[in-house]
């Protein structure tokens, strides 16, 4: 039974990592870039739902708008920071991807201050199903996710603008003499992303009600590390490694023994995975060319 | 004779200020008229100095990211630290523990460097940075969980702290041989292997250069260094814990890098000792929620610097608006009457473009697709 609850609570976790690791992997994909940013999108849709319920009092229009001021924020970010340094060094757009993440933070502290705030979204209490307790939060995250991953496979894979995502990732050059407006595509991913993240800040806050500025930086560390342990730049990849990385966290956080460790072995799968197999679960091995 | 002068002068120029620096400090603080706060002061802009050259040389020189220069730091003070803690009932708190210490912990901060290399670095793209922020993280957990007989847990390890008269001269003669090691390093034709790897890898692998050798001995290096600085950390204070290296700490000194400019030893020498002059000043000024704009400070800086100096559409500004042209408006110097002999050490000039170089086009890539660079050949 504890087997149970355990694993469904890893999947839970998974999928939100699963989609804030699904952000990562697109930028990546497109755009070529490691946007360390994407964590602090994440706290940033946290603190806009709690802006919206302490003035409205509604999760789902917090939700809705959290989804929003991230997209915009996300298209502002890579236009302001990342758009300039298109054709620099990969170094340097790292650098100030990681600057950009700091001045999230920072500017989050400076307007709500370091104290943490609490956001109860909403309490659905638990399933009792015999012996097996669920908390519904788990079902909901499962869910949603499961959906919005769905609709995003499918949105890549049948629409114009996922197949052009696709030619993009594939080779930008050639995509642009074909017609594609590749800024207009990266800006549609940056887009993509943020949201994705949006509703990961909804689901944590619905785990744990306790809201503060470092609120993405280890979850968005840890999805990074769950896109590349899938492969980084594939999107079934970004999903595998993240439920993995949420069963992996939730039974490791079961045993006791090494509980505190749990941060540790999570790295340590990614430095064993680049070991074996650097590109990753799902990852294609791409050749240079010159 | 002063052009011969002054051309030796510009290589020695910082072992001079250092030097200098130390010696009228440790008069100073010999005479015994040194304020404890000061005495602080010098220690921490000798450690970050070590970390900031280290680094630079990852950064600026390799051109690879790491994100993990204070987990080496906080190897480096805890494995230390803890060695001087097992030698000081043998040689007492003398500078025989303090060098044995500082051997070892630099030892194991060097092979954690690697092993954490070994994976990350045969990898092309941003695989370091992830790789050495998780190590980074490992390392603060492990010593975070650690008994408190054996690393002092959450509470950190208590260390013994050396003369507080004597350890910044150490620590600066410290960082003269780190600068020693590096500059020299930066200077032979190994240092121009490595710059020739920033620039364009494959041209390098294709001139016979072992890039992943040349990596990781460039990354050894200097996690041994991050771990010597740890080191002198855990001296300078009572107690090493692992709260004080987390990822902000490696930020902080990825700014001093890029603040003293990428591929500049001297520059990030003098941001180091900036940032840390304004750190433990503005500790004092910015309490409470106002500390938050040291960090906002930090991000600026690193955003605008690093757009600044990389964006391809800024390169006809920059090119026409930085000091060093500003600066020959106002001297004789002509700079198109240059010696050919005339080696530029600072920065080994090795930028060529991948077109230029190769006659053949097997595949097209973006560049050559771009309609405006179209070559005819």
């Amino acid at each position: 039974m504890e087997f149970i609850e355990t694993l469904i609570s890893g999947l839970s976790m998974g999928s939100t990592y699963a989609m804030i690791a699904l952000g990562y992997t697109m930028v990546y994909g497109i755009a070529k870039m490691l946007n360390f940013a994407h964590g602090d999108i994440i706290m940033v849709g946290g603190y806009m739902i709690f802006v919206t319920m302490t003035a409205i009092g509604n999760p789902i229009l917090g939700l809705i708008a959290a989804v929003l001021f991230c997209m915009l924020l996300g298209v502002t970010i890579e236009k302001v920071a990342y758009k300039p340094l298109r054709g620099a060094s990969p170094l340097a757009v790292l650098i100030t991807a990681i600057g950009m993440s700091y001045l999230l933070q920072s500017t989050a502290q400076m307007i709500f201050g370091s104290a943490p705030k609490m956001v109860i979204v909403a309490d659905f209490g638990n399933l009792q199903l015999g012996e097996l307790k669920i908390p519904i939060y788990t079902l909901i995250t499962l869910g949603c996710s499961f959906v919005i991953m769905i609709a995003l496979s499918l949105f890549i894979k049948y629409t114009k603008v996922g197949r052009a995502m696709i030619a993009v990732s594939e080779d930008k050059g050639a995509a642009q003499l074909m017609g594609i407006n590749v800024n207009g595509i990266i800006t549609i991913t940056f887009a993509i992303g943020s949201a994705l993240a949006a509703f990961a800040g909804f689901f944590m806050l619905m785990k744990s009600p306790s809201l503060s500025n470092t609120l993405g930086a280890m979850p968005g560390i840890k999805a990074f590390t769950a896109a590349v342990i899938g492969g980084i730049g594939s999107i079934p990849g970004a999903m595998v490694g993240g439920v993995l990385m949420g069963v992996v966290e939730a039974f490791s956080l079961n045993v006791s023994a090494i509980a505190p460790y749990t941060d540790a072995i999570e790295f340590l799968i990614l430095i064993i995975i680049l070991l074996v197999k650097p590109t990753g679960i799902l990852g294609k091995v791409r050749r240079e060319k010159v | 004779m002063l052009k011969l002068g002054n051309a030796k002068l510009k290589h020695y120029i910082n072992y001079i200020a250092i030097a200098i620096v130390t010696l009228v400090f440790g008069g100073i603080s010999l005479s015994g008229s040194l304020p404890f706060s000061t005495i602080n002061l010098l220690e921490k802009i000798a450690i970050s100095i070590i970390l900031a050259t280290s680094l630079s040389m990852v950064v600026g020189f390799l051109g690879e990211l790491s994100l993990g220069h204070a987990g080496f730091m906080c190897l480096g003070a805890y494995i230390g630290g803890k060695a001087s803690c097992l030698l000081e009932p043998v040689f007492g708190n003398s500078i025989v523990s303090l060098i044995i210490s500082l051997i070892v912990g630099g030892t194991v901060a060097a092979v954690f460097g690697i092993i954490i290399g070994l994976p990350a670095l045969r990898l092309k793209g941003d695989y370091l940075a992830i790789v050495t922020l998780a190590f980074g993280e490992i390392v603060r957990t492990v010593f975070m969980n650690s008994s408190s007989e054996s690393f002092g847990g959450s509470l950190g390890l208590s260390t013994p702290r050396y003369d507080k008269k004597y350890l910044f001269i150490i620590a600066f003669v410290l960082v003269i041989i780190c600068l020693a090691v590096i500059q020299n390093f930066i200077r032979s034709k190994h240092g121009r292997a490595i710059t020739s790897i920033r620039d364009n890898e494959i041209a390098a692998r294709a001139t016979g250069i072992n890039v992943t050798k040349y990596k990781l001995s460039v990354f050894t290096i200097s996690s041994l260094f991050a771990g010597i600085a740890g080191v002198l950390y855990s001296y300078s204070n009572y107690r090493v814990q692992s709260v004080n290296f987390d990822y902000n700490y490696s930020i902080e000194i990825l700014v001093m890098v890029v603040l003293g400019g990428m591929g500049s030893i001297n520059g990030a020498i003098i941001a180091a000792t900036l940032i840390t002059y304004l750190d433990t000043t503005l500790q004092t000024v910015l309490t409470g929620n106002l500390a938050v704009l040291q960090d906002l400070f930090y991000a600026l800086i690193l955003i605008i610097l690093v757009i600044y100096n990389n964006a391809p559409s800024l390169k006809t500004f920059r090119t026409t608006h930085n000091l060093k042209s500003i600066l020959n408006k106002f001297s004789k110097h002509d700079p198109s009457h240059r010696r050919d002999d005339e080696a530029k050490w600072d920065r080994v000039p090795t930028k060529i473009e991948m077109n230029e170089v190769l006659s053949v086009d097997i595949q097209p890539t973006s560049s050559t697709l771009n309609p405006d660079k179209k070559e005819g050949k």
